[in-house]
C-alpha cells in the first residue's frame, strides 16, 4: 500500500539537517524496495495558490495555510500496513526536527 | 429432543456467548480482515447456534463451531453479494479469507485477544477513540452503555467509533502483536487507556455521580486479561494499582454520599482480598526491576493499604518513592502529591512552600486539586484569608458535585 509522508517543520530549523542525510535516507528506502518519489521543497516563500472560482482562476501568493510549521517536502512510500509506514517515517532524517504526516492513497473510484 | 434439554441447549448457547462472544469475535476479525465483516459474522453464528444446537445437541468444542460457522457465513454473505457487485473483486476477497486456515488451538486463539487490544489500542488512533473502541470490541459493551458511561451523546459516540473503524480499515492498521522493539511504547498506549477507564469509573471527573462502578470493573478485568495474556511488569502494576485504588471504595464516600478523604477513612471498610492481591502485584512488578510509573504508583497505594491509620503511614517512604517516581517521569502533578507527602512528614509549612512553588511556576492553575490542597494546608496553620481564596478557587474549577459540596463545607467551617 502507497502511503504520502508529507514533511513538515519551521524552516528555519531546515538547516539543522544537512542535505547529504536526507539523500542518503531516500537511497535506503531505494534499496529496499520502498521508494515511490520523493522531493524536497523550494522555501514556502516561493508558494503560489491557484484557485478557481466560478470559472474563474485566482491566483495568490504564498501558501494555502499560514502555519509555524511548513510543508519541505515528500515522501512517496511502499509500505506493507501503518505500521511499516510509521517505521519508515520515523526514520526521515527532519522528525526530530519537525512533524511528518503519514496518509494512505486513495485509489479514485473510476472503472 | 425433550423439551428439557432443549432449553438446557438455548442457555448453552447464551451462556457461551457471554463467555465466548469476545474471544470468537477477535479471532473473526483476523479470518475475516474487517470489524464489522466479523461483527455481522459473530452475529449469525449465534443465530444458527442458536436454532441448530437445541435440534442437533451442543457441540464438543462450541467456539471452535461458533468461528468456523461465523467464517463459513460471512464468506456465504460476500459471495451473495457479489452477485450484485463487480465480481472479481470478491472472489479475490473470499480467497483470501478460504486461504487462512481457522487455527482454533488455544495459543493463537488468546493471540487474537492480544491483536484486538492492541488494535483497538493503536495510538494513531484518538485517545477518545482507543477507549471508546477497547469498551465496545473487547469488553462488549454497548454503544449506549459506553455513552452513558461517559455521559456522552449515544451518536457522538457511535460516530467516533465508526471513524476509529473506518480509519483502522483505510489506513491499514493491521492486526497484530507488536514485535519486541514496539511493544514497551505499544503497551504503554494499551495500559493508559486500561488506567483511564479505570479513573473514568473511579473519580467521575464530572456529572453528579461520584464513582461509576461498571468502568472500573472493567478496567480491572482488562488489566486481568492483560496480566494473563503479557504479564509484562508494568501491566502487573497497574493491575495492582487499580486493586489497591477500588479496595477504598466503599471507604471514599460517606453513607450521605459525600467525599471521605483517605486519611479521614474508616480502614476497617477496606476490602482486604483486593488490598492482599494488589500487594502481591505490586511486589511481583517490583521484583521485576523493569517497572515504571503504574509500579510506582501502586507501590505508595501499598504504603497506604499497610497503615492501620493516617499517622501509622510510613510518609518518610511514600516521599522516596514520589523522588524516585518524578525522576522517571517528571510531571506537575506528581510534585504536588509529593508536596502533600512531604506536608505529612514534616508539616503543613513545608508542603504550603512547595505548592506555592508549583503554582508560582504557572503549573495547575486551572487544577482544582492544586488550590483545595493549599488551602488545606492553610487552614491547619490558621491562614485563614490565604486557605478562603484557595477554597473559593478549588470550588470555581471543580467539575464534580460531591467534590464542590465537600469544598464548600469546609469553606464554611473556617473560623470568621
Amino acid at each position: 500500500m502507497k502511503y504520502l509522508c508529507l514533511v513538515y517543520l519551521e524552516e528555519s530549523k531546515l538547516r539543522t539537517i544537512p542535505d547529504s542525510e536526507c539523500k542518503a535516507y531516500g537511497e535506503g528506502l531505494r534499496s529496499n524496495g520502498r521508494w515511490l518519489a520523493a522531493e524536497a521543497l523550494q522555501s514556502v516563500q516561493t508558494a503560489t495558490t491557484v484557485r478557481v472560482r466560478n470559472s474563474k482562476v485566482s491566483v495568490t501568493d504564498g501558501p494555502f495555510a499560514e502555519t509555524k510549521e511548513q510543508l519541505a517536502g515528500f515522501y512517496l512510500v511502499d509500505a506493507k500496513d501503518l505500521n511499516e509506514a510509521i517505521q519508515l517515517a520515523s526514520k526521515i532524517p527532519p522528525a526530530r526536527v519537525g512533524s511528518i504526516e503519514v496518509r494512505p492513497v486513495r485509489e479514485l473510484a473510476v472503472q | 429432543m425433550s423439551e428439557t434439554s432443549t432449553q438446557s441447549a438455548h442457555s448453552i448457547a447464551e451462556s457461551v456467548y457471554r463467555a465466548e462472544s469476545r474471544r470468537v469475535f477477535a479471532t473473526l476479525v483476523r479470518l475475516l480482515g474487517d470489524f464489522d465483516v466479523a461483527e455481522e459474522a459473530l452475529h449469525d453464528a449465534f443465530h444458527a447456534a442458536l436454532e441448530q444446537w437445541p435440534r442437533d445437541g451442543v457441540p464438543e468444542n462450541p467456539r471452535a463451531w461458533l468461528v468456523s460457522t461465523g467464517r463459513f457465513k460471512a464468506i456465504d454473505g460476500i459471495r451473495r453479494r457479489a452477485r450484485f457487485d463487480s465480481i472479481e473483486d470478491h472472489a479475490e476477497h473470499v480467497e483470501n479469507i478460504a486461504d487462512e486456515s481457522p487455527q482454533g488451538d488455544d495459543e493463537s486463539i488468546e493471540d487474537d485477544r492480544l491483536r484486538l487490544i492492541f488494535t483497538c489500542c493503536h495510538p494513531a488512533l484518538s485517545s477518545d477513540a482507543q477507549v471508546a473502541l477497547t469498551l465496545r470490541e473487547v469488553c462488549g459493551l454497548t454503544t449506549e452503555e459506553i455513552a452513558q458511561a461517559f455521559l456522552s451523546g449515544a451518536p457522538t459516540l457511535a460516530q467516533r467509533i465508526v471513524r476509529a473503524k473506518a480509519k483502522i480499515r483505510d489506513a491499514r492498521i493491521p492486526y497484530e502483536v507488536p514485535t519486541p522493539d514496539e511493544l514497551p511504547q505499544r503497551l504503554e498506549s494499551v495500559l493508559r487507556v486500561v488506567y483511564l477507564v479505570f479513573n473514568e469509573g473511579y473519580l467521575a471527573s464530572s456529572g453528579s455521580s461520584l464513582t461509576r462502578v461498571d468502568l472500573s470493573a472493567e478496567a480491572i478485568r482488562l488489566g486481568r486479561l492483560l496480566v494473563d495474556l503479557l504479564p509484562e511488569p508494568e501491566a502487573v502494576g497497574l493491575l495492582g494499582l487499580m486493586l489497591l485504588h477500588e479496595s477504598r471504595r466503599t471507604a471514599r464516600t460517606s453513607s450521605t454520599g459525600g467525599i471521605v478523604l483517605l486519611n479521614d477513612q474508616d480502614r476497617s471498610l477496606w476490602n482486604r482480598e483486593q488490598i492482599a492481591e494488589g500487594l502481591a502485584l505490586i511486589e511481583r512488578a517490583l521484583a521485576s526491576r523493569r517497572f515504571g510509573p503504574y509500579t510506582l504508583q501502586g507501590a505508595i497505594a501499598a504504603v497506604h493499604a499497610q497503615a492501620t491509620n493516617a499517622d501509622a503511614t510510613d510518609w518518610a517512604e511514600i516521599v522516596g518513592i514520589y523522588d524516585v517516581l518524578l525522576r522517571l517521569e517528571p510531571s506537575p502533578v506528581v510534585e504536588l502529591n509529593r508536596a502533600v507527602a512531604v506536608a505529612m512528614r514534616d508539616g503543613p509549612a513545608a508542603g504550603v512552600a512547595l505548592i506555592e512553588t508549583i503554582l508560582g511556576r504557572g503549573d495547575l492553575q486551572d487544577y482544582h486539586l492544586a488550590h483545595a490542597a493549599h488551602a488545606d494546608l492553610c487552614r491547619r496553620l490558621g491562614e485563614t484569608a490565604k486557605a478562603r481564596r484557595s477554597y473559593q478557587r478549588a470550588i470555581t474549577l471543580s467539575r464534580q458535585d460531591q467534590e464542590r459540596q465537600f469544598l464548600e463545607r469546609r469553606l464554611t467551617e473556617l473560623p470568621a
